[in-house]
């Protein structure tokens, strides 16, 4: 489960401090997917980032399957959760100079893997995703959808419990954003994957989330099941978002 | 002493010393970047010693170091003269120039995959292993170009110190013997060396960056 309480992120600029969250709290179950939703900018991906570890907060907790991995202005660093967690990043973040099969190994080989077992690994997330004819192509060759799916192969290679996506259809056509859904779906009924999803498309939540956090100007707005926040958005930012 | 001869001498002086400030100037442009702020083992007190050493040397003018280092290379090399002696100001007026273009080289890195790898709980060597030094190799090729194109240069004033190459012989023909179609084969020569370098660590950076879409 990942909890978290009363977090708030401020960042120093030169107009002042910028609160980009404040007082977040949600919980989130195991097996589900959980979508953080909102507006450019309403703080959405700071939230993820401390999620992963990659950003402290300024104040309150953050904790995954009890073990805590940020509490006050600390991030505890915990490689053993790390490596529970995939990481899908706005703009793929795949290595550019390295082979498909090349970048879905990184994390085994962070994670200290036995390199007898990467090849087979690799081969069977490639199958998972539907690129194995892209194995030895470079991510430059690949089209937007094909980069998503080997990030996404890559965010899976350590098996985690946990897979973070931070707007994984925002550049993508219709018809890679519906292939990315059915694999997150497959992802997350066959390999038991927790997912948590930041996202601005209402149409990718309805789909695929079961819970949601609505944030706006860095405070949860609304927070539910779909259908009840759907149903019954209680704030303008969510009636905005719905376009009600 | 022949064209054909300075021309070798060129050729020798050139790869000896970047050979040489490559060896040196990597490591050093490493430390540059690794003891940034943000760095993989931060440490403002010798970046800034490092970083000061650095533009002292670039600050100085090959012809003075050159002159400068003579009892250095004496001590080291039991002689001020020759091409010898000049490879060592050589390499010496390069190891910062090299550091520098490493130093942009590694910080063009895209910041996302860092992330990446943090978030995968990567090691700082980790990081450095196996995401700043292979996806710089091309840009750290292009900028061996310009490099080798700088020493071929610096080479020019070797004659100072009776070190040969190109540029000495242009002198001794051309300013002391009036032999003017001399200096015009010797500025054919440099453009034809600096043509060839350019282009072929351009192909080269080429064929390495997987990042334009060339496929193996």
């Amino acid at each position: 489960m990942v909890k978290v309480s009363h977090l708030s992120k401020d960042f120093e600029t030169k107009e002042g401090k910028l609160e980009a969250l404040h007082e977040v709290s949600f919980e989130i179950k195991d097996g589900e997917i959980f979508g953080i939703i909102g507006k450019s900018g309403a703080g959405k991906t700071t939230l993820l980032r401390i999620l992963s570890q990659l950003e402290r907060p300024s104040s309150g907790e953050v904790s995954i399957n009890n073990s805590v991995i940020a509490k006050g202005d600390k991030v505890i660093t915990n490689n053993k959760i790390k490596k529970t967690m995939g990481v899908v990043f706005q703009g793929y973040n795949l290595l550019m100079q390295k082979t498909v099969a090349r970048n879905i190994e990184f994390p085994l080989k962070i994670a200290g893997v036995n390199k007898t077992k990467w090849d087979k690994r690799v081969n069977d997330l490639l199958r998972f995703v539907d690129l194995e004819d892209k194995k030895e192509a470079y991510p430059a060759t690949l089209s937007g959808g094909q980069k998503q799916r080997v990030a996404i192969a890559r965010a899976l290679a350590n098996s985690p419990k946990i897979l973070l996506l931070d707007e994984p259809t925002s550049a993508l056509d219709t018809l890679s954003t519906s292939a990315i859904i059915s694999l997150l779906q497959k992802i997350n009924q066959e390999e038991q994957v927790t997912i948590i999803i930041v996202t601005h498309e209402i149409g990718v939540v309805k789909k695929l989330c079961q819970r949601i956090a609505v944030i706006n100007e860095g405070k949860v707005v609304d927070y539910g099941t779909v259908q009840e926040v759907f149903a019954n958005p209680s704030n303008i930012a969510t009636k905005q978002l719905l376009g009600v | 002493m022949d064209l054909i001869n300075a021309t070798c001498q060129t050729i020798v002086m050139v790869a000896i010393s970047l050979v040489g400030a490559y060896v040196f100037g990597i490591p050093l442009g490493v430390i540059l970047v690794g003891t940034r702020k943000e760095g993989i083992f931060p440490n403002r007190f010798w970046n800034a010693i490092l970083g000061w050493i650095v533009n002292t040397i670039r600050s100085i003018p090959f012809i003075i170091l050159l002159v400068a280092l003579i009892p250095v290379t004496r001590f080291l090399l039991g002689t001020g003269i020759g091409m010898a002696a000049v490879i060592l100001p050589l390499i010496v007026a390069c190891v910062p120039f090299v550091a520098r273009m490493v130093e942009t080289s590694l910080l063009e890195i895209d910041k996302g995959m860092i992330d990446a790898a943090v978030a995968m709980g990567a090691s700082k060597l980790q990081i450095f292993f196996n995401i700043y030094l292979p996806e710089s190799i091309p840009s750290l090729v292009r900028g061996a170009a310009i490099t080798c194109i700088a020493l071929i240069g610096y080479t020019a004033m070797a004659g100072m110190v009776d070190g040969g190459g190109l540029g000495q012989y242009a002198i001794y023909k051309g300013y002391y013997q009036y032999q003017y179609d001399q200096v015009i084969y010797t500025v054919i020569i440099l453009v034809v060396l600096v043509e060839i370098i350019q282009l072929g660590f351009i192909s080269l950076a080429k064929r390495l960056d997987k990042k334009r879409g060339n496929i193996k």
